[in-house]
């Protein structure tokens, strides 16, 4: 065999072979997982938490075949997704009305083609431009979108939206989809075969070629690639799978109202990407993951989740800028050379420092907006099932001493992590150059 | 037939006149260098060839055939590739990826998004071979944006050779390099041109005379001499205008 075709066949040798099976097991799990997760909660809470993660999580990744993978930023990627959740309904509609033969599962792809055909109108204005220029356009086409949505009252349904029943079209193995955990199969399913897809995608000429193409927008033009088109075809395929997580948050809901296409949307989908990291295929499945979660769960303990959440992302902008994804690499060659246990105390002394100051941090803030916009309801509140009086000192002095002292107290840890990583790291380069 | 005729050429920018008439012609299958002090226009006249630019006036040939005003890439696609004087490479890309793609547009899988591109043989193979004679094969897993200045150099040959191209346009390939590195530079572009027609912008006049079959020499934006190299040394012209100044 001659060299240029051993490594050709790189991937068929026997380590080879084994990193493949690794690869499609991967798959495996995470399609076993998904549809066994629903045996381990029962609670129909978790099946409305799991469906909307598994939109999201469809939505975040399709923003980032623009912002990772085309190194485009996009303010108004919520266009593909509410024209798609909006087309799906009035097919719904039309369908229940002329009671065709097209089940619910299809209903989807439907969203996908309306946000294909959406990304292919609007794209090829928008993406004749990159970066700033680019960023602005998209604004500025949210925008528009969204104030239609609240002229064109035929289409969008003005302020109430549009409303629909997932349950009056055919039905196939007498499945109604009025039950929750039907619909988060259906989503589940959608899910899988998108992520699937969207990894597919990353490992195509037209995948790297985006890659390229955000690397240095001149030099693909000098191989022979419109970069340009790269980037519009970037963006109409990112507007299918925007539709088909639309197509699904509308089946899901039953409703489609103008917030879907809105700037907020656009907004929420751009963090998680970011809070999970753009860099790697896996980081926006995390970030829609986390900010799901805090989405549900942050708003059911405080009124001023969003504030958090904006910390959180300003955190992260500012101490991981590659994100979950980015730090959990971080640590994959230490986890390669099994010393990443080395790292545990070091990182639950700091944890500890952080988790005062947050608690002190959370403090003033619950205290502050109580004081703020709840005057009607006198001075008395709760804080960790703790109830006090706003107008004492007491709490105030507290909070004081936890965020100042825990700030204090990380700051002692910190050189402990670094001391921590450093050793781990020394250890990982010996084992690395013994083996 | 010339493998790439410029007839007439300028490029203004604003009120200044950067290339002024430029006739040239290069033979299919030779070695082309490109001399002439700083400022020449010799960079910018790679860029009007090779559609980064615009010309004012006049009109480009590659093979017989006229590219004027073309789109950079639809200039490579008719067989035309190019090096910058500043490394032009893409920094967050394995110097694997770099290679190949600069490869799959000329190995027809253009825009292709239903091809697995590590199970494309054709590919891996024209990639390991390019990235072997540019002696990168032991890096490719790094990021080409960590590689070392003369490695980033052979690369920037290796995307621009990639593709196959008939016609190669090198601009200041050895600049910023060691003599040792220069030398290798050297020897690597003579194998890699072969069968190939070369234009090459270059510094060093040890390079010059050792690589070309023929020289021109661009002054203030015209070309005032394109010859053999032993007539351009000989030039009293060439000699007054550049060599002279220069030695």
């Amino acid at each position: 065999m001659s060299e240029g075709a051993q490594t050709a066949s790189m991937g068929r040798s026997a380590s080879g072979i084994l990193a493949t099976a690794l690869r499609y097991a991967a798959w495996v799990v995470l399609a076993a997982l998904v549809l066994t997760l629903p045996k381990m909660f029962t609670s129909s809470f978790a099946f409305t938490l799991l469906s909307l993660m598994g939109i999201s999580i469809i939505f975040a990744l399709s923003y980032n075949m623009l912002l990772g993978q085309t190194g485009m930023l996009s303010f108004g990627h919520a266009v593909y997704y509410g024209l798609g959740g909006f087309i799906v309904v009035h097919a719904m509609n039309t369908i229940t009305k002329n009671s065709l033969p097209i089940p619910l599962p299809l209903m989807p792809l439907v969203g996908g083609v309306a946000g294909l055909f959406f990304g292919i109108v609007f794209g090829s204005v928008s993406t004749r431009r990159g970066g700033t220029a680019f960023a602005m356009i998209s604004l500025g086409l949210g925008e528009l979108v969204a104030s239609s949505a609240l002229i064109l009252r035929s289409f969008f349904g003005g302020e109430e939206g549009i409303t629909t029943n997932r349950t009056k079209l055919l039905r196939i193995f007498d499945w109604s989809f009025g039950p929750q955990t039907q619909v988060y199969y259906l989503i589940a399913i959608w899910c899988f075969i998108c992520v699937l897809a969207m990894y597919a995608l990353t490992r195509t000429p037209l995948g790297r070629m985006c890659n390229a193409v955000r690397d240095n927008f001149e030099r693909a033009e000098f191989v022979g690639y419109n970069p340009q088109f790269v980037r519009f075809l970037a963006f109409s395929l990112s507007g299918f799978f925007a539709g088909i997580a639309g197509g699904l948050a509308a089946i899901n809901f039953e409703i489609v109202n103008s917030s879907y296409v809105g700037a907020e949307q656009s907004g929420t989908v751009l963090l998680a990407a970011y809070i999970g990291g753009v860099g790697f295929f896996s980081g926006p499945i995390i970030g829609a993951i986390l900010v799901t979660w805090l989405q549900v769960m942050l708003s059911d303990i405080t009124e001023v989740w969003q504030l958090y959440f904006g910390l959180l992302f300003v955190g992260m902008v500012m101490f991981a800028p590659f994100g979950i994804s980015g730090l959990l690499m971080m640590h994959a060659p230490l986890w390669h050379a099994r010393v990443l246990w080395r790292l545990v105390p070091a990182y639950l002394l700091a944890l500890a420092a952080g988790l005062v100051m947050l608690t002190g941090v959370s403090l003033l803030i619950e205290m502050a907006h109580h004081l703020s916009t709840k005057t009607s309801e006198g001075p008395m509140m709760s804080f960790m099932h703790v109830p006090f009086s706003v107008h004492s000192f007491l709490p105030w002095l507290v909070a004081a001493v936890l965020v100042i002292g825990g700030y204090f107290f990380f700051r002692l840890t910190w050189p402990h992590v670094e001391g921590a990583w450093h050793t781990a790291l020394m250890k990982a380069r010996e084992h690395g150059s013994a083996a | 037939m010339s493998a790439i005729e410029l007839s007439g050429v300028t490029k203004n920018f604003g009120r200044t006149e950067i290339i002024r008439g430029v006739d040239l012609s290069v033979r299919v299958g030779e070695r082309h260098a490109m001399i002439g002090p700083n400022g020449a226009g010799k960079s910018t006249l790679f860029n009007l060839i090779s559609g980064r630019l615009r010309p004012t006036a006049g009109a480009i040939r590659l093979r017989g055939e006229e590219i004027t005003g073309l789109r950079p890439y639809e200039i490579n696609r008719r067989g035309l590739s190019r090096s910058f004087q500043v490394t032009n490479i893409f920094p967050r890309l394995s110097v694997w990826e770099n290679v190949r793609c600069a490869v799959l547009w000329s190995m027809g899988y253009k825009y292709s998004f239903w091809h697995n591109i590590d199970s494309l043989a054709d590919v891996s193979e024209r990639t390991e071979l390019i990235l072997r004679q540019i002696n990168l094969l032991d890096r490719r897993h790094f990021p080409a944006g960590v590689l070392t200045y003369a490695e980033q150099r052979a690369l920037e040959i290796g995307i621009t050779v990639g593709g196959g191209a008939e016609f190669i346009l090198l601009d200041e390939p050895t600049a910023g390099m060691s003599r040792a590195e220069a030398e290798h530079a050297v020897a690597l572009i003579r194998k890699l041109s072969e069968g190939r027609t070369l234009l090459i912008i270059e510094h060093d006049m040890s390079v010059v005379f050792n690589l070309a079959d023929r020289i021109s020499v661009l002054v203030y934006g015209k070309i005032i001499a394109s010859d053999e190299p032993a007539k351009i040394k000989s030039s009293r012209a060439v000699q007054e205008a550049y060599l002279g100044t220069a030695a």
